[in-house]
């Protein structure tokens, strides 16, 4: 990184010499530094998955959600700073309402990762904002089959079978790319995400964590929504017990 | 040439403005025709009107696809501006609609919806489903209404539900329907189609029951007439028909 300091890094609206927007990047280090977000495809639905470090003994569970709703049928999980990811949450649920709204069905799932897609890169284009520093991960299963969707701050968008953002996200990456994604349950996925999520965080060393876990499938009726706090409980049971495992 | 003022049609060509008045005095008399108190001439005012479809049209889904029929008639007050128009217009390849009200309206808001399907086609890389084509519609519809007449059916085929019906009536509700019937002209056949439509029709029986029940409405109805036009919509595509004034099948069952 031969420009930093040179003043090329300090604006979205100048591009270094060698053709790069550093702002977008050190936005992407903002989602590099905050916790591990997970989403599985399976082909009865998707699952989702984040950690949060439990910051104080104080904090009421289940505050400061990174899993949102943002239409019946569609939900978000969310890395890097929470207050900006709201804000492409809040733009997601207009264009999920305007969209249901005009067309008279629901929104597709690449038109919402468009849209999403489309405001985040509008934040890396003009001199008075700032990028997002957040990338979030979209599940989405209303018409078409089940999709999964990851939007960088950057504006670029991907279709996924699983993958991973956040501070875990290579290790939890190499554990996905094990499943096979062909038979895999929704209800399994769930039990797997929680399972990754809980390979990387040592809990000798590191803060405690609370884990959200959603899910889209057809077990929901297509509803995104929390897992039911028995599978939830279940999960985290099992995640626990293979760490434990990992640890002998 | 030898003209015959007792003939419509030549009255029409020697003076087209007392085409209505009869050897023993018709409408253009009757209603007026010459004011002589103020020197004006009304006979003509009836071209001043809006060019209305006061029609017959109605739309039938059967299993795996959907018929939409319409008479011919398009008026401007007591003058058949046209007898053999088409209300059965296209919005996409597979979607139709049949319209009834003012012609210049749903026109326009056919014109409208079609600009729409062909975003939504290229925006989303697939065709429109019919409920978006309706909901295209009703939004039209329902947030002109204060300056629109427009009594829309909405019928096609998609590949998600088949072939569906929707009625947009005047005022802008969308409602989804088995069948659906509009226009002036549906009036007189709302006691036919009670009796005479039954859910899971066959195509042919759907023909038949659209024919039937046009024929009747266009026979009581005055401002209903002309032919007889339809779209036949399902997988394969659309099917246009014609069943001419001399043939329709009017008359008891």
């Amino acid at each position: 990184m031969s420009s930093i300091g040179t003043g090329y890094d300090q604006s979205t609206t100048t591009f270094s010499p060698d053709g790069r927007v550093f702002q977008v990047e050190y936005a992407m280090k903002a989602v590099d530094n905050s916790s591990t977000a997970i989403g599985i495809r399976c082909k009865d639905g998707i699952a989702m998955a984040v950690d949060k470090p439990v910051i104080s003994k104080m904090l009421v569970e289940g505050s400061n959600r990174r899993i949102l709703n943002v239409d019946k049928h569609s939900g978000m999980c969310v890395s890097g700073l929470q207050a900006d990811a709201r804000q492409i949450v809040n733009h997601a649920r207009d264009e999920a309402a305007s969209y249901l709204d005009f067309n008279g069905g629901p929104i597709p799932g690449s038109v919402l990762c468009d849209r999403v897609a489309g405001l985040m890169h509008a934040y890396t284009l003009y001199w008075y904002v700032r990028p997002f520093g957040a990338s979030v991960l979209i599940a989405n299963y209303a018409e078409d089959s089940p999709e999964l969707y990851a939007v960088e701050p950057s504006g670029l968008s991907y279709r996924y079978l699983a993958t991973a953002i956040g501070k875990g996200k290579n290790a939890a990456k190499s554990a996905l790319e094990k499943l096979d994604l062909s038979t895999l349950s929704c209800r399994e996925a769930v039990m797997e995400c929680a399972k990754i999520l809980y390979m990387g965080h040592d809990p000798s060393k590191d803060k405690p964590i609370e884990l959200e876990l959603s899910w889209v499938c057809d077990e929901t009726n297509r509803m995104h929504q929390l897992v039911p706090p028995q599978l939830k409980i279940e999960a985290e049971e099992a995640a626990k017990a293979a760490r434990a495992a990992m640890d002998e | 040439m030898d003209f015959d003022r007792s003939r419509f049609v030549d009255r029409e060509l020697l003076d087209p403005a007392r085409v209505m008045e009869g050897a023993h005095g018709g409408y253009g008399r009757s209603h007026g025709g010459i004011h002589v108190e103020n020197g004006t001439d009304n006979s003509l005012d009836f071209l001043k009107n809006p060019v209305d479809l006061g029609t017959s049209i109605m739309a039938v889904a059967f299993k795996g696809g959907v018929i939409l029929g319409a008479d011919s008639r398009t008026s401007t007050g007591v003058y058949i501006a046209n007898r053999v128009s088409d209300k059965v217009t296209s919005v996409d390849e597979k979607i139709y609609v049949c319209r009834s009200g003012s012609a210049a309206d749903t026109q326009a808001i056919s014109d409208y919806v079609t600009y729409y399907l062909d975003m939504h086609r290229t925006q989303y890389g697939k065709p429109p489903k019919v409920q978006t084509a309706a909901s295209y519609f009703r939004e039209l519809c329902y947030h002109n209404k204060n300056n629109l007449t427009a009594g829309i059916i909405v019928a096609g085929w998609d590949a998600a539900k088949g072939g569906q019906v929707f009625s947009i009536p005047v005022g802008g509700a969308l409602l989804e329907r088995p069948y659906a019937i509009g226009g002036s002209g549906s009036t007189y056949i709302y006691g036919f189609c009670d009796a005479y439509f039954k859910p899971g029709m066959t195509r042919e029986q759907c023909e038949e029951f659209v024919a039937k029940a046009l024929s009747h409405a266009m026979a009581r109805d005055g401002s209903s007439g002309g032919v007889i036009r339809m779209a036949i919509i399902d997988e394969n595509g659309v099917e246009r028909k014609f069943i001419p004034g001399n043939k329709l099948p009017y008359g008891p069952l």
